[in-house]
């Protein structure tokens, strides 16, 4: 093993317990830690030879890229009715992407009777009700509105909520806690719309209404609609795909993903919610007293640790990076702390800059592990001071059957083998 | 976050006073050069709001919505044997999709939410059931079926009689045995 033998000793000395580091060491080193150890054997360079591929010319020029042959583990893991293949969910490999962005391809995609193949030229947004001017548009008219961007996260209200179960689910970390993703997306703010078809000073609430099998339907507050809703037209640059609600969506930050009207067709403005299914039967907490939360619209502050997660090893005692996400529907993350031992003691993670309110934010920690068995917890803190609750915090407070919102710390047991499992600690 | 009334919207009425002060005096507020959102080019084509009748399949608890029909639990168990059991289950119970039916209590252990014990109006059955069901044809029913399968639904949860007939008039007087059992989190503190 190649171990650096350039690091002062200082930049060794554990921050908290577990062989956590201080976060900015990898900062202070850069690339001279590259090759420093990192578990790997660092002059295995694959061959003695130059390779293959140096001495073929390579594949053709394509007219939309694709990933390497190599990467087919970054897959969506799908769960769906088997009678009813559109009617399900499908989780983000949160364990193997990095950075903030979640690539298309890879958005997470919840569907309640399947993709609509939508005519863009067929399809029209109207907004009526309480306006005093109801207008129609056509997606070539919503094309010559200003438009804004904006990065920031949508998360499903049921996203992590096997963290309810009472044995803690073994399984990746993006199958568990994936129904969440993060993209740049640009469109027009709501509010131009809005005002432009008068919306009367009586409306209180927004039924919006997806163009799907199933015309998806939801109650939206007027405040968030005329806050920082978006018409979103582009995803990450692109086209929104079908599966994100081609060829239009809204984007409300931070809010639970299903008022996030996919395949957006029609806006009816009203004095009381619709109290529609998605509203009521679905998308409320059923609490230990039999009453249940209801339009509990912002996703509170979660982190997750994506490396090293369930599902991977650990190659040995070693210096090793701990990376993970973490995000508030309240504002932008503060701070993340990462524990080694249990949560006796934890250490500021390093947030990568930008820091963007309502959005994925990437936190990493240098860490040595020296073989020894362990347990790793990362919290989040958000700009409004609201922390990440333990486990038994959090059921203390909603009992077990609320199903939705589930945003507790994770707890990962690092075995003496290298193996990762998803704990309650 | 902040409610605002709704005379703080900085929208029509804002763009007014703006235009209002530029002929007066040519003076901007500040705060209104800041608050203004940005102008759209207006391309949206007015539409009557008779012309969206077809379009508006959305029902609320008040009713509004409801379009004229009726049917009863006798007539709906026809209807749901026919399009419903296979993922529903005879009798709405034991099927691979929701459980539809049961009474048990909400703080018991680990009850069923289902339509009896947990959807608080009635009319969201209709409205859901219109717009969604069956999964093979949404929109196919007609308003006739979906009053018939919404009574029967109702009567399995013991909420109305087999021949007690749902129209638009019956549906939103129906109370539904968790009407109050909901509380709002939005607008309490909780955002």
């Amino acid at each position: 093993m190649n171990r650096s033998p350039t690091l002062p000793e200082d930049d060794l000395q554990p921050v908290a317990g577990g062989g956590l580091l201080d976060r900015r060491m990898f900062l202070r080193h850069g690339v001279a830690l590259g090759g420093a150890g990192l578990g790997f054997l660092a002059f295995d360079v694959g061959g003695a030879d130059l390779p293959l591929w140096m001495k073929t010319p390579g594949g053709p020029l394509t007219h939309y890229g694709q990933p390497s042959p190599f990467e087919k583990e970054a897959i969506r893991f799908l769960s769906a009715n088997t009678q009813a293949p559109g009617h399900g969910v499908s989780w983000t490999p949160l364990h193997r992407l990095e950075g903030t962005i979640t690539p298309n391809g890879l958005h997470f995609e919840r569907h309640h009777n399947g993709v609509p193949t939508i005519h863009p030229e067929q399809h029209r947004l109207r907004l009526h009700g309480l306006f005093s001017k109801p207008i129609q548009l056509s997606l070539e008219q919503l094309l010559r509105y200003p438009m804004i961007s904006r990065q920031c996260f949508v998360e499903c209200g049921g996203n992590s909520h096997a963290g309810w179960h009472e044995e803690p689910i073994q399984t990746p970390v993006g199958y568990f806690h994936g129904l969440a993703s993060s993209s740049e997306w640009t469109g027009i703010p709501l509010s131009i719309l809005l005002d432009e078809a008068g919306l009367q000073p009586e409306a209180r609430w927004l039924v919006a209404e997806g163009a799907d099998a199933g015309a998806m339907n939801v109650s939206i507050p007027i405040e968030k609609a005329l806050d920082d809703t978006l018409l979103a037209l582009y995803q990450n640059g692109e086209r929104i795909r079908p599966e994100q609600g081609y060829p239009m969506r809204l984007i409300l930050p931070g809010f639970e993903a299903v008022l996030n009207v996919k395949w957006l067709q029609r806006l009816q403005a009203v004095k009381e919610p619709l109290m529609s299914r998605n509203e009521t039967a679905k998308y409320t907490e059923l609490e230990p007293s039999g009453k249940a939360r209801q339009f509990t619209f912002v996703m509170e502050a979660k982190s997750i640790i994506t490396q090293p997660s369930p599902g991977f090893q650990l190659k040995g005692p070693g210096l090793y990076q701990i990376s993970g996400l973490a995000w508030s529907g309240r504002g932008t993350i503060r701070r993340v702390e990462v524990s080694a031992d249990g949560g006796r003691s934890w250490a500021p993670a390093a947030l990568q800059e930008p820091l963007l309110s309502k959005c994925f934010t990437r936190f990493r920690l240098p860490w040595r592990w020296d073989g020894a068995p362990l347990i790793l917890k990362s919290r989040a803190i958000d700009d409004t001071g609201y922390q990440q609750p333990e486990r038994s915090t959090l059921i203390a407070e909603r009992g077990q059957r609320g199903y939705f919102h589930y945003n507790a710390i994770v707890a990962f047991a690092v075995e003496s083998d290298g193996s990762l499992r998803h704990v309650y600690a | 976050m902040s409610m605002p009334s709704p005379s703080s919207r900085p929208r029509s009425g804002l763009r007014l006073l703006l235009t209002g002060s530029l002929f007066i005096g040519g003076i901007i507020p500040l705060w209104a050069t800041l608050e203004a959102a940005p102008e759209g080019p207006k391309l949206g084509v007015s539409m009557p709001q008779e012309s969206i009748r077809d379009l508006d399949i959305s029902v609320f608890p008040d009713g509004t919505g409801l379009p004229q029909g009726k049917g009863t639990a006798v007539e709906g168990k026809t209807q749901f044997e026919a399009l419903c059991t296979g993922c529903h289950g005879v009798k709405g119970s034991g099927g691979s999709a929701e459980e539809l039916v049961g009474r048990s209590p909400l703080n018991g252990a680990r009850p069923d939410q289902t339509v009896g014990n947990y959807w608080p109006y009635a009319t969201t059955i209709f409205d859901y059931i219109r717009r969604a069901m069956p999964l093979n044809a949404p929109l196919s029913l007609s308003y006739d079926q979906v009053y018939a399968l919404t009574a029967y639904l109702l009567y399995l949860n013991g909420i109305v009689t087999d021949t007690e007939e749902m129209n638009a008039i019956t549906l939103k007087a129906v109370q539904m045995p968790n009407r109050d059992g909901f509380y709002s989190v939005w607008g309490n503190g909780g955002h």
